[in-house]
């Protein structure tokens, strides 16, 4: 982008060429943004019904493409040609416009997400602020539609993810504000850069203090996302659907991207700010920055680091039951905030006190490291326990086969089989 | 930058037009809510005037500050108010002293703020040129302008404590 920039104003092309030029550039890269963000939020919606079929022991679509891959292409098209629906009694103008901040909110923040070391469309100075600043045009969205839908429901849902957003919108900053404090810059590829590409590089595992920043960061970016256990705006068994109750079409449509490219957002800031990034392991940045092989490779690490956390994200969602408002805001106002400001003021008093690069830096590193470690390895070992004692109801395996190819009464009677069996002698098989 | 036309004097003229009109907007709806959300357009226009300025710290906040922050408290406040579809109810505009009042005001502001920027020695710097300001204006915070940023946290952090005083529920009325 810069490159290009610098061509087209260094070139001996006449002003007006010139002025074009660089209005086709502006253009072209807000295009591409807008499409890469798109295609992303579409395929977490895919991500979403498959792992949430496979939570819930059903199988999630796979009718549309292999492995029902092109689903979202299916509904992006429903969603257009679907009848446009506006209330009679709400506010035309604000209701038509309500989808669009939510929209512009998520993707515009997509032009400061870097995807590898040369791919980002504005490595802005202020990065890492402009992608928290601009996730909030996504509230006044929320509202407006909350207010035009003249419906009880959705005004309780936009009052709420309001309440909620702002609120959770001090815990996120200030869990971020631990790393920008460590790598002393805003710009979302300096801090990259300052990690490795090694774990124990990465900022999570630099300190205490930072491990417990990012677990603050995520379950408070999950509560600005609207995301189960979080998901007050839209609970269903409460308010229908919250703010978009009365949306249809293409402008439900939008609040639906929006909402998914958000979790795409909260995820690849995770994985910048905390995972390293598209630093490789063993790769030297100098090595990096010229090869168009490490680039790609760059690019791979962070297409499956961010995915991975989204993983977690949707794993959560069918996994964890819904909070009530007032422990939504208890949790944030009463824990959240207070151990954000720990967190910050731990960090500040040992960069004051551990030189970097000294052997007590280093020993912080490996135990947080090694701590993390112990973490994952007790939370595998219990969940495998609990698939041991109340047994796998379904056999994946078999059903997955049936996946591939067309639907098979047969294929499903087997997967479900064992599931049947033991439910003829409980005591047995308990 | 010559005297022509450009395309960044495209952009600049484009964002005042979104900032005038959605004010001009604010100012003269008879719909308070609608009034309210236009101002959502003239906090991004102003966020766009001043990375123009290559002022790009300060417009980021703005749009943190103003949209996430003031707008937001706008709107809860219009919702909160009762009966407000009523705009002769809740737009003292429309009373004759109230009005003549706001006009006083407003012509005195803008008394001010025209001998204020007709006046003011303003420092040229050359146009297209967008240094990062984020590090001299946290050295500048830290260092020369160090009491005043201290003062303003005092005030913010009695703010703070008189808003929870006044939201606080009654402990013999409430629960």
């Amino acid at each position: 982008m810069d490159a290009l920039y610098e061509l087209i104003t260094g070139s001996d092309l006449g002003f007006w060429w010139k002025q074009l030029l660089l209005a086709v550039l502006i253009g072209a890269v807000g295009v591409i943004v807008f499409s890469v963000a798109l295609v992303y939020a579409a395929l977490m919606t895919y991500l979403e019904r498959r792992v949430s079929g496979r939570v819930q022991s059903r199988v999630g679509p796979n009718r549309v493409g292999p492995l029902g891959l092109l689903q979202w292409l299916a509904d992006g098209a429903k969603m257009i040609l679907k009848e446009d629906v506006i209330p009679a009694a709400a506010d035309r103008p604000l209701f038509r416009l309500a989808p669009y901040p939510v929209v512009i909110g998520v993707f515009a923040a997509f032009a400061s997400v870097p995807f590898g070391e040369w791919l980002i469309a504005a490595d802005l100075n202020v990065g890492l602020l402009y992608l928290l600043a601009i996730t909030s045009l996504v509230v006044v969205g929320i509202l407006m539609a909350g207010w035009a839908s003249n419906n009880k429901w959705s005004l309780f849902g936009g009052i709420r993810s309001a309440a909620q957003i702002v609120s959770y919108e001090v815990p996120t900053a200030l869990a971020i504000l631990v790393v920008v404090l460590m790598a002393g810059s805003l710009s979302t590829q300096d801090i990259i850069r300052e990690q490795g590409g090694w774990p124990w590089d990465w900022y999570v595992f630099r300190q205490p203090f930072a491990f417990a920043a990012f677990f603050l960061y995520f379950t408070a970016a999950l509560a600005e996302g609207n995301r189960t256990p979080f998901d007050l705006p839209e609970a269903e068994s409460e308010l229908v659907a919250g703010y978009n109750t009365e949306y249809s079409g293409m402008r439900f449509g939008g609040f639906y991207l929006g909402e998914f490219g958000n979790v795409y957002l909260m995820c690849a800031i995770a994985t910048l700010v905390f995972f390293g990034g598209w630093q490789i392991p063993g790769v030297s940045p100098a090595e990096h920055h010229g090869s168009w092989l490490w680039q790609i490779v760059g690019f791979g690490l962070f297409f499956v680091k961010a995915w991975a956390a989204s993983f977690v994200v949707v794993w959560l969602r069918w996994t964890l039951p819904r909070l009530r408002v007032d422990q939504l805001m208890s949790l944030c106002y009463r824990y959240l905030v207070p151990l954000s400001f720990v967190c910050l003021l731990g960090t500040a008093v040992l960069m004051m006190l551990v030189p970097a690069g000294s052997l007590f830096d280093s020993l912080l590193r490996f135990g947080t490291f090694g701590f993390g470690l112990l973490v994952a390895a007790i939370f595998f070992w219990r969940v495998l326990w609990h698939i041991r004692h109340v047994g796998d109801r379904i056999d994946l395996k078999i059903l997955a086969r049936g996946v591939r190819g067309r639907f098979d009464p047969a294929i499903q009677h087997r997967a479900y089989g064992a599931f049947r069996k033991q439910q003829k002698q409980p005591e047995e098989s308990r | 930058m010559s005297a022509s036309w450009s395309f960044a004097d495209a952009i600049f003229y484009f964002i005042a037009l979104l900032t005038v009109v959605c004010g001009a907007y604010a100012v003269a709806s008879r719909n308070i809510v609608r009034a309210v959300f236009s101002l959502l357009g003239t906090f991004l226009g102003v966020a766009g005037l001043y990375a123009m300025l290559s002022a790009d710290f300060v417009a980021v906040v703005q749009i943190m500050v103003y949209v996430g922050g003031i707008l937001v408290l706008l709107i809860f406040a219009v919702m909160l108010t009762s009966r407000i579809e009523k705009a002769g109810r809740s737009n003292p505009a429309a009373r004759p002293l109230a009005a003549s009042l706001g006009v006083l005001c407003g012509l005195a502001s803008l008394v001010l703020l025209a001998s204020l920027a007709l006046l003011a020695p303003w420092k040229q710097t050359a146009a297209g040129d967008f240094a990062p300001t984020t590090a001299p204006l946290g050295e500048a915070l830290l260092a020369e302008a160090l009491l005043p940023f201290e003062l303003l946290s005092v005030v913010l952090l009695g703010v703070v404590i008189g808003a929870v005083i006044i939201a606080r529920r009654d402990p013999e009325v409430g629960g």
